[in-house]
């Protein structure tokens, strides 16, 4: 039985009242209900407050470059599909740097938990405005106010039929772990967009703001995960109301069941056999017959 | 070299040369031939001027020659842009019903009506099988093989497909032999099967991706660029037997990190790209540094800057190999100058990647890439080591503390595990780190993990493959050159010495670490080193003086996007040694 300081990794340092703790609490939590041993977790990130989470956890990790979480997690989840692989994002890291293998990945559907802290701006380069920040955001950059139109998670990953589209909220703990763990059991590509309040760079987006605002999709009796045309609709409310929930669910195979050289197990194992070259050597003599390559074998 | 005929084909894009030149080629290598054979085409898909061209031999060779002795023109242009490269004995094969030929000079000029036997035998698309068959008929070479050759190439196409291109192949064949015969001439080159050993024939990118695959390489992944795609498309096309994952990233950028996510996960890996491709992977180059993850990367190059020359050939990335990415750690950077070099350095590369746990580089280039060779012995895979330097399972088992990536150790060298292959957690960072992979920021640490990174450089040398000589070291003249320039270089160097001059030959195929001590020894008290690279500014030679502070007497460079002539550096050494 696995218990919580199984998990326990190293000290934190975000801010006092920062919006990770409780997404980093949710997935301990989530851990330890499905009881995920540590030596079979991989956590994959990029750069960013949001970023560190995984060195505040016990477990494999790799912690790369801005931006490029995915593709690292993608590869490792081929090389052993064995791992359980789940990525922790800000969202300029996932919708900004990395936005091209954000939407390349939701195209490949691999069995990883992409898990985006989105907390509307770029903490650790203390408070540029990021992809997500909601117009009129000012910063010391955007010194008009965003202007931009946000980029929506939620919307472009269900019109590219992702096949678990999410959101949860930092302030929401428990909420956020069961999603957190259904994302993790969902057999495919799983985004989970979670709002994160930063109270040192986003004054707008506080706790109060959310707590304001937020609901579950289950209070809609109506809603249903299955029909995307419903799911778009919801993915794009936002202001007096914002629904938390699973938005999306679009199950299709992944893409480890479509490689056959998967099929042989985790590729680490596979054997090694230099020899084997000889079955296509062949093919360069072009001369059925003669196989000098097997002369004095 | 009692015998040697050099073929050229030239047509506009999608005629089909390319399946002419690969079919001789072939046939000629089964009948015991040395083929060499090499493209030079414009970056487009259909029309312009491309041309194909295919030596073959009764000795080894290794580079293109000047001389044309069959010209194939499947169009006007080639017919007129390359009548001055001709010689007097020389044959010309057009379709003389849709191109109105010159008036000659002394060639033999062969009308055969190309698209006429090929609609009759089936549709325009066979004219190429004609001039092919026509091809192998003025040459003497018996029918039969190309119909063996047709029916293995085409057989999974279907019986029509046979059908038809063995009439148009047969019809073309017997007008070669009609032409012979009504002007009572047989061409001055007869190129019969010999009595010796089929060769192989290999390219440059299938070198290294059999030396990949040999070597265990378990997961590719790449963004097609000219002329690396080569190494993409191989791969693909062996992954399911060979049990590779092979994946199309989305740019560069995902394919170099997708390559260190799957080599941190347990596989061997690797990418193949070209320069526009790898400014892009500067960035996973350096993080491969930082976290010490093994990796192999492939820089095919081509003339640049920016897309430069697309489709044509420059070895002008070698000092940027040695010094791509941010911040300072150890590489390898290995240059074949063939297939078969490329095969057994790229088995190298992967074994050196995870002892040494470096990105290494492997330097080829449009030229090596493209270009087939004629290999005398087949590829040995029992000369392939695999060494994949990870803790045993017993290791893992005994190991009582809390597993350390990055431990410090005497080598530089930290022992190397894989996630979920036991209870011990492998922890990896991008940012400076403690032994444990956990980020840090304290001077101590920060030196400790520098310095360990940089350690590994020493240990490096002990695995350091010096320059090959080629000839006696004790001549006068020493040329010096590096991968790709190998054949080219060699050849020039035999003729040179057939002319009684003093030359030897100094080939590099390992730029870095630098053999720096060898080659100090090797080149002391030498009288005449004469540099020769496929650049502008020489940058082997800029390297050589920084490392061993010897300059050379004499750089022949050339950054035309065309490979040296034989020809050519036979005499401009010529001239620079007397
Ligand atoms: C290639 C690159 N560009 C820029 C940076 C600098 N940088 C570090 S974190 C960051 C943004 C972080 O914002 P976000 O991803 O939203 O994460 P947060 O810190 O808010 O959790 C940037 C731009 C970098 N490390 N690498
Ligand atoms: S800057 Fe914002 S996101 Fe970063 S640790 Fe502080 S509160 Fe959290």
């Amino acid at each position: 039985m696995l218990t919580r300081d199984d998990y326990q990794g190293t000290k934190e340092a975000w801010c006092p009242g920062c919006g990770n703790f409780g997404i980093l609490n949710a997935v301990k939590k989530a851990l330890l209900d499905l009881q995920l041993p540590p030596e079979k977790i991989l956590m994959v990130s990029g750069i960013g407050q949001a970023s560190k989470l995984p060195h505040y956890l016990r477990c494999n990790f790799f912690n790369g470059l801005h931006g490029r979480a995915l593709p690292v997690a993608l590869a490792a989840k081929l090389a052993n599909p064995e791992m359980t692989v789940i990525v922790h994002n800000g969202d300029g890291d996932c919708y900004g740097e990395g936005g091209n293998h954000f939407l390349h990945n939701i195209r490949r559907n691999p069995d990883i938990t992409c898990i985006v802290h989105d907390n509307k701006v770029y903490g650790l380069t203390k408070g540029q405005a990021s992809p997500t920040s909601d117009k009129g955001f000012t910063t010391k950059v955007q010194t008009h106010g965003v202007f931009n139109e946000p980029f929506n998670p939620l919307a472009i990953a269900i019109s590219m039929n992702c096949s678990f589209v999410a959101r949860g909220y930092a302030g929401d703990l428990s909420y956020l772990a069961e999603l957190i763990k259904k994302g993790i059991q969902h057999k495919g590509f799983s985004l989970i967009d979670v709002l994160q309040p930063c109270p040192t760079f986003n004054h707008v987006n506080t706790f109060r703001w959310y707590q304001e605002r937020v609901y579950h999709l289950e209070e809609d009796k109506e809603f249903d995960p299955g029909n995307p045309l419903k799911a778009f609709y919801k993915a794009r409310e936002w202001g007096d109301r914002i629904p938390l929930g699973v938005f999306y669910l679009h199950p299709r195979p992944t893409i480890e069941e479509n490689i056959p050289a998967l099929q042989a197990g985790p590729l680490y194992r596979q054997k090694i056999q230099p020899n084997r070259i000889l079955d296509i050597m062949e093919e360069f003599y072009a001369s059925p017959g003669e196989k000098p390559w097997l002369r004095g074998r | 070299m009692d015998k040697e005929l050099t073929i050229k084909i030239g047509g506009e894009a999608g005629q089909g040369l390319v399946t002419i030149g690969s079919v001789l080629s072939n046939l000629f290598s089964r009948g015991g031939w040395y083929v060499f054979s090499s493209q030079d085409y414009e970056s487009r898909i259909r029309g312009g001027h491309n041309i194909f061209q295919m030596r073959i031999a009764d000795d080894p060779i290794w580079a293109m020659s000047d001389r044309v002795d069959v010209l194939i023109a499947l169009d006007r242009e080639t017919l007129y842009l390359h009548l001055p490269e001709l010689h007097d004995n020389s044959v010309v094969i057009y379709d003389g019903e849709k191109i109105q030929a010159p008036p000659s000079g002394k060639v033999k000029l062969m009308s055969v009506p190309m698209d006429r036997i090929a609609r009759e035998s089936g549709g325009p698309i066979l004219a190429n099988t004609v001039a092919l068959a026509a091809t192998v008929g003025l040459l003497g070479y018996e029918i039969k093989y190309l119909e063996d050759y047709l029916r293995l190439t085409f057989g999974k196409k279907g019986e029509q497909i046979i059908r038809e291109n063995t009439q148009a192949a047969r019809r073309g064949h017997e007008e070669a032999l009609r032409i012979c015969r009504e002007k009572r001439e047989v061409c001055p080159f007869q190129v019969r099967p010999l009595d010796a050993p089929t060769k192989m024939l290999v390219s440059g990118n299938e070198g290294v991706a059999l030396g990949a695959l040999a070597a265990g390489c378990k997961f590719y992944s790449g963004y097609p660029m000219t002329p690396s795609t080569g190494i993409l498309t191989y791969m693909a096309s062996k992954a399911d037997q060979f049990g590779v994952v092979v994946e199309q990233a989305e740019d560069e950028i995902a394919a170099i990190n997708m390559v260190i996510g799957a080599s941190f996960a347990g596989a061997r890996a690797m990418t193949a790209t070209s320069g526009g491709g790898f400014d892009l992977m500067t960035e996973g180059f350096s993080l491969a540094g930082m976290t010490e993850t093994p990796i192999v990367v492939v820089l095919g190059q081509r003339p640049g800057p920016a897309t430069g020359l697309p489709t044509r050939t420059e070895q002008a990335e070698l000092q940027y190999a040695i010094h791509a990415s941010h911040g300072e750690f150890p590489r390898m950077v290995l240059a074949p100058g063939t297939p078969e070099q490329a095969f057994y350095l790229t088995a190298h590369a992967f074994n050196q990647a995870e002892k040494y746990q470096i990105p290494v580089i492997i330097l080829t280039d449009q030229y090596l890439a493209d270009s087939y060779f004629s290999l005398d012995r087949p590829l040995d895979p029992d000369k392939i080591t695999i060494d994949r330097c990870l803790l045993s399972e017993e290791e893992l088992g005994r190991m009582k503390e809390e597993y350390r990536r990055y431990a410090l150790s005497e080598t530089g060298i930290s022992p190397r595990t894989i996630p979920g292959q036991s209870r011990h957690l492998v922890m990896a960072d991008s940012d400076e780190h403690d032994e444990y992979g956990h980020i840090i920021e304290d001077r101590e640490t920060r030196s400790r993990q520098a310095a360990k990174r940089m350690k590994k450089e020493q240990m490096m040398e002990q695995d350091i493959l010096p320059p090959n000589i080629y000839g006696h070291l004790k001549a006068k003249n020493i040329i010096i050159c590096w991968g790709s320039t190998w054949g080219i270089v060699h050849e020039t160097m035999k003729k040179l010495h057939d002319e009684g001059e003093d030359v030897a030959m100094l080939h590099f195929t390992q730029i870095w670490p630098f053999p720096s001590r060898q080659v100090k020894d090797l080149l002391r008290d030498r009288d005449e080193l004469i540099c020769i690279e496929n650049n502008a500014t020489g940058q082997l030679a800029s390297i050589i003086r920084e490392k061993t502070g010897m300059a050379m007497d004499e750089k022949i460079l050339q950054a035309d996007g065309r490979p040296f002539s034989v020809q050519y550096l036979f005499e401009t050494v010529q001239e620079v040694i007397r």
